[in-house]
């Protein structure tokens, strides 16, 4: 992973190109935590990127970077072919309205003593859109795009409403500038599984609707294997691995990839919980002082020396796919057919 | 009394006394488990699982709580026990562990002495012998160096870590019943695969039995033996584990299953969400409590409460109009063909 380099970005105009991002946060004593270092990510307009990675990898810092929330270390964030980490204080919140985010927490993020309209209604109230009768209008549309009744649920508060509402009011606000850019940020992981559903099926619902491009931020591979086009996998503030969603289910190249995604639990009995993912190292390393090399040689499996010695590099795989490991898994059985990759490894 | 089964539950009622009403967050559960085995409890959040799990141990506040139904271990009735007797019974017979490994820890206290405290309690062990049994268990859950983590204050630790500290202080008295209520959730995935593969492996080397509370279908296919639905407060299907996947009856299981989108999936698939939101749990709706969200339902549902109804070894659901035998075992096998071809 752990590893840097932007032989995965494309050519072309993507809608957000990220460039050798870093973002630091001062610990005391001059320590620093290296939340992100030197990630590259590029989406196309159109696309879902999915960002997924354990806690602590990074990805929320790097949905946040991107928004200039706080400002990167260093790096770019290119957005509609401008750079925003250069743009000054107007001229950002004013590019800033075609990017917008959604939060995990649906409940926090909304202002418990507002109602729900003067709360979606916020953004055109700001930007000073239209007359007041134009904003309601608006309101309303978007409410019902949602799958809530302007009418009824308008003049409630948030508190009246469950978790699963209240994620379909952030996403109302989200949608009311008309952005190109949607960051959701965990948006199903604190909603049950039956209501995660309805949200997820809203979000693509949306998308298509209003020509959004989205980040997906998730730790939960299922959920971003259902949404993504294209998934990016974080380890301890650095990138592992790039590809178009189905080839990194099918054939991760990475070895923290693979070990994800044998940890995720089957709704089936008759696959049996992978036993080597109890053999990883319980140890996470400290961000603080993050291990030399690439970052995942402590647990991984396949380390070798020179791991430690030189930072892999991303180097493509196969035809859009990209890693950065010294001893990436072989991931021409992807081209070859359906072979899984607990099938190759068992072999 | 060591011929019967390990835990006896009979039509057990926790109901919770509020200005708005009662709120029925238990409501008529039965069930028995049987020693060294796994059970799990599934159920979204407001099903009752963890009133479930709490009302089993006793662990429920003094007022303002309605209890009914027995609790029978090991032939002796904990429903009937006062605070005092439960204690010899909490950690020595019947230990749990919480979703929150932050919260179920003591930060002031170091992990060393939160370990041997039960020790002490329940066994008598003196010091020197308890602090070497604690350096035991904590390398049995796979912490490195246990020796120099015995002086750790718990946020000297990872959430995983943590987790492992209190799977040590449940296990340190060799309880015969571990309860676990969502001991995975707050964790990130390699670190929930560890702790369940822990979990398992303690239980067999103990002969312990375990009852393995959660909302996750994954977590309970491949580490039970048992499983209950919860909904609303009530168990609405109940079988062996391998028959519930293959066999699922009841509309609102085949529903949850329907709604998790899965790793095997082709990105982009439309997910079957389930419509509305569990009921109120003070004003339940006449008939079976899942009919309002139901596309199977009809008026018989919203009349007439279905019961349990026997459809095999170990297995009863509560539905008046189910899924035919295998349906949606057959379901899921047509979508892994059209993933695979």
């Amino acid at each position: 992973m752990a590893g840097s380099g932007t032989a995965h970005l494309r050519d072309g105009d993507a809608l957000l190109r990220v460039e050798n991002l870093v973002v630091e946060f001062p610990a005391g004593a001059g320590r620093r935590v290296h939340a992100v270092s030197d990630v590259s990510l590029d989406v196309l307009t159109g696309e879902t990127l999915g960002l997924v990675g354990e806690s602590g990898c990074g990805k929320s810092t790097t949905g946040r970077a991107v928004m200039q929330l706080p400002r990167p270390t260093s790096g770019q964030v290119w957005f509609e072919g401008r750079d925003l980490t250069r743009l000054g204080g107007d001229e950002l919140r004013r590019t800033r309205t075609r990017l917008q985010m959604i939060f995990q927490d649906p409940i926090s993020s909304l202002n418990p003593r507002r109602s729900v309209s003067d709360i979606v209604g916020e953004p055109l109230a700001i930007w000073q859109i239209g007359t007041p009768a134009d904003r309601r209008r608006r309101v309303a549309e978007v409410l019902d795009a949602v799958g809530l009744d302007a009418e009824s649920a308008g003049d409630r508060r948030p508190h009246q409403f469950s978790g699963g509402q209240c994620q379909r009011i952030s996403i109302a606000r989200a949608l009311m500038l008309e952005p190109k850019l949607v960051i959701c940020d965990e948006p199903v992981s604190a909603l049950d599984v039956s209501v995660q559903a309805q949200i997820l099926n809203l979000l693509e619902d949306m998308k298509a609707r209003y020509g959004l491009t989205m980040i997906f931020i998730a730790h939960d591979l299922a959920v971003v294997r259902n949404v993504s086009d294209r998934v990016a996998v974080m380890y301890l503030g650095k990138l592992c691995e790039v590809a178009p969603a189905d080839d990194l289910y099918r054939a991760p190249a990475h070895p923290y990839t693979a070990t994800l995604l044998a940890s995720v639990p089957v709704p089936d009995p008759a696959v049996r919980p992978d036993p080597s993912v109890s053999d990883l190292d319980v140890e996470l390393p400290s961000p603080l002082a993050p291990p030399s090399g690439c970052r995942f040689r402590t647990r991984c499996p396949r380390a070798e020396a020179v791991c430690a010695e030189r930072e892999p590099q991303m180097r493509q795989m196969a035809p859009g796919h990209f890693a950065a490991c010294h001893f990436a898994l072989e991931p021409s059985a992807a081209a070859a057919g359906h072979t899984s990759w607990r099938e190759r490894r068992d072999a | 009394m060591s011929g019967g089964p390990l835990l006896e539950v009979t039509d057990l009622r926790t109901h919770f006394l509020t200005s708005r009403g009662a709120v029925r967050a238990v409501d008529g559960v039965s069930f028995t488990l049987e020693r060294g085995r796994t059970l799990g409890v599934v159920g979204e959040s407001g099903s009752g699982k963890t009133v479930l799990a709490r009302s089993i141990m006793g662990l429920l506040p003094a007022h303002n709580v309605k209890r009914d139904g027995e609790v029978v271990y090991e032939g002796r009735r904990l429903t009937g026990l006062a605070p005092s007797e439960l204690r010899e019974i909490w950690g020595a017979e019947i230990s749990m562990v919480f979703q929150d490994p932050m919260t179920s820890l003591n930060p002031v206290v170091r992990i060393g002495r939160q370990i041997t405290e039960t020790m002490h309690f329940h066994l008598g062990l003196p010091d020197r012998e308890a602090r070497s049994r604690a350096v035991e268990l904590l390398r049995s859950v796979g912490i490195p160096e246990p020796e120099r983590r015995l002086r750790a204050y718990p946020h000297e630790l990872s959430g995983g870590m943590r987790q492992r500290v209190t799977i040590a202080i449940a296990l340190a008295c060799g309880p015969k019943l571990l309860l676990a209520d969502e001991p995975t959730t707050a964790l990130d995935v390699t670190v929930q695969a560890q702790i369940l593969s822990l979990l398992g492996r303690q239980q067999r080397e103990r002969f312990m039995a375990m009852i393995l509370v959660t909302h996750d279908l994954g977590v309970v296919a491949g580490r039970t033996d048992e499983i209950v639905v919860m909904y609303a407060g009530r168990v609405v299907e109940r079988a062996p584990t391998t028959v519930l996947f293959s066999d699922m009856r009841m509309r609102y299981t085949q529903a949850l299953f329907r709604s998790i989108p899965r790793i095997t999936d082709p990105g982009h698939r439309r997910l079957q969400a389930i419509g509305g939101r569990p009921p109120d749990l003070v004003a339940p709706p006449r008939g079976c409590s899942f009919a309002p969200r139901c596309r199977y339902a009809r008026e018989r549902c919203h009349v007439e409460e279905p019961p349990l109804t026997d459809a095999g070894p170990g297995h009863a659901y509560a539905c008046w109009y189910p899924a035919e035998p295998g349906e949606v075992a057959a379901e899921a096998a047509s979508a892994a063909r059209e993933v695979a071809g």
